[in-house]
């Protein structure tokens, strides 16, 4: 290893005029926690809807939301960026097409990201949801219709309030792999943490600290998302039902 | 700091085993080199149509490894090629997986600290490059707009320095690399692509409508590239130099650069046609490592 190491980088002033680097990777993480949350909020209502959907009577309904989720899920998330920001502005009218190009950065980046993070994962919840409700007993269905429900009323207060429960671990995996797949977005010049710290690294060429400090950040970040996510588990369980408090077979 | 031009080291006398240390050690147990490669930084180190790696880089690097293999006696050495990035090429050789990176890099001060370098095998300049539609001239022409630059580049360094001691106001997005930077330009994304101007003639002769583009004809800065080698083990640096120096006092360099700068070159035949600037000449007429563009001058 021939390498100078410099923990007081962190401190210098940073060339981009915006602080130290200490201050620019802040701002990447703020960043990333933009992105990820308006991706996630995407994710969660279409994922949600699509995934319900997909547990309906209607061959067709299936079959698209099917379809959806395969298209999202089969393409790489990198190539997904790359179509979103390069490839969509020329598929539509050219007047819109140079309006989308038009948007100063980061915004011209930022919404590009969002979109492609949100409909990625959107897949991915789908498919959660579908596997909760299909994991409920049958007869969760036939009760509730037999109570004089409509179909949309046994989702809203029999299917959906235990399936959300069953998948939140997993939900809980995606909301985290949403945190860290919005890196990605530094391919298109959106400068969130990763894209800071490489952005560090290529100022001062102390690559090991730039990437630790990233580490340590995304690290604390999805730690805490843990442990609300835990919080949420324990506030939303239903006694006998899954979850924490439930010790042996259901 | 100082730059210390290259002692011109005419033929090192041959180290025995025991005292070898370093890369050379590794080089010797190993029977490996390893060379950092680039994949699109024509003609100094790109994939031709059968997905080989060559360029003008690349040859001098083979030099140097005859060289290396010289030095050490060994009957045999494989030359490995390992890809680089512009953002991971410094790690890469500060870790240990790549021994010399040949492409198309800076020797400046501040990478000195990380880096050290052979002397100097080519001088470029930062230019732009832009659609000629957009008759922009200088900088000031780019005032509230968006220009690009590739991430972990000199260039992109200078850019934004300047951006904000001159309050510019542009916006910067940094790209991946150079074909996806010139791709920004040419989806209309950015006015324009700062970089060094022999990879933007190589971009624009490559490009779907040469005749469209136009490379800026200010040169912003100086750039001298050179091999790449890691710091700080001045065994391995003393055979590298002599092997580049004694390439260039034969009339090697002289003919690689014919043969990259100004005859046709695969994968499409086109020829860049770049004559030898006054600040190469000066560097070939006295082999220097400096990484201060002033010593170009």
């Amino acid at each position: 290893m021939n390498y100078n190491w410099n923990w007081g980088i962190f401190w210098q002033t940073s060339p981009d005029g915006s602080g130290t680097y200490l201050d620019t990777l802040i701002s990447g993480l703020g960043w990333t926690l933009s992105t990820a949350l308006s991706a996630w909020a995407i994710a969660l209502v279409l994922g949600s809807i699509i995934g319900v959907i997909r547990t309906t009577d209607s061959r067709l309904a299936v079959g698209l939301g099917n379809a959806y989720v395969e298209l999202f899920r089969n393409v790489p998330l990198l190539v997904q960026m790359f179509l979103w920001y390069f490839v969509l502005p020329e598929l539509l009218p050219s007047a819109m097409g140079a309006a989308i190009k038009q948007v100063p950065p980061p915004w011209g980046a930022f919404v590009p990201a969002v979109l492609c993070l949100g409909f990625f994962t959107s897949a991915r919840v789908a498919e959660q949801v579908r596997a909760g409700i299909q994991a409920l007993p049958r007869g969760q269905r036939m009760a509730g219709t037999a109570l004089g429900l409509e179909p949309a009323q046994v989702y809203r207060y029999v299917l959906l309030p235990m399936a959300f429960r069953i998948i939140l671990p997993p939900m809980t995996s995606e909301f985290m792999n949403i945190i860290k797949n919005s890196s990605i977005a530094l391919t298109i010049g959106l400068m969130e943490l990763t894209g800071r710290a490489r952005s560090m690294q290529e100022f001062s060429f102390q690559v090991f600290e730039a990437f630790t400090a990233a580490t340590i950040l995304y690290i604390s970040l999805n730690v805490v998302l843990v442990f609300g996510m835990r919080w949420l588990e324990k506030r939303a369980a239903v006694p006998g039902f899954v979850g924490p408090s439930v010790s042996g077979g259901h | 700091m100082v730059a210390a031009a290259v002692a011109l080291v005419s033929a090192s006398g041959a180290v025995s085993a025991q005292e070898l240390t370093g890369r050379l050690k590794k080089i010797k147990d190993t029977g490996v080199i390893t060379l950092g490669v680039r994949d699109a930084s024509i003609p100094f180190s790109y994939l031709d149509d059968s997905q080989k790696v060559i360029g003008y880089s690349i040859d001098i690097c083979h030099g140097i490894a005859d060289a290396v293999k010289a030095e050490l006696k060994l009957p045999k050495l494989e030359v490995k090629h390992n890809a680089v990035t512009s953002a991971t090429r410094i790690p890469l050789i500060a870790n240990g997986t790549v021994d010399l990176e040949c492409g198309s890099t800076t020797n400046n001060l501040e990478r000195q600290q990380q880096v050290s370098f052979a002397p100097t095998t080519f001088v470029t300049a930062t230019r732009f490059v832009a659609k000629k539609a957009g008759n922009f001239s200088d900088l000031p022409d780019f005032k509230g707009k968006t220009v690009v630059s590739t991430a972990g580049t000199t260039n992109i360094k200078w850019l934004t320095e300047i951006n904000a001691k001159e309050n510019l106001g542009m916006s910067i997005i940094p790209a991946k690399d150079h074909a996806e930077a010139f791709l920004m330009v040419d989806s209309g994304r950015a006015s324009a692509f700062f970089m060094d101007d022999i990879l933007l003639y190589g971009l624009v002769a490559n490009s779907k409508a040469p005749a469209d583009w136009v490379v800026g004809s200010k040169a912003y800065t100086v750039e001298p590239y050179a091999i790449m080698q890691p710091k700080g083990d001045a065994e391995f640096k003393k055979v590298t130099d002599a092997a580049v120096v004694a390439m260039i006092k034969s009339g090697q360099v002289e003919k690689l650069y014919a043969k990259w700068f100004q005859s046709t070159i695969p994968p499409r035949n086109i020829n860049l046609n770049v004559p030898v600037g006054d600040p190469l000449k000066k560097a070939l007429a006295n082999p220097t490592d400096s990484g201060d563009g002033k010593d170009y001058q």
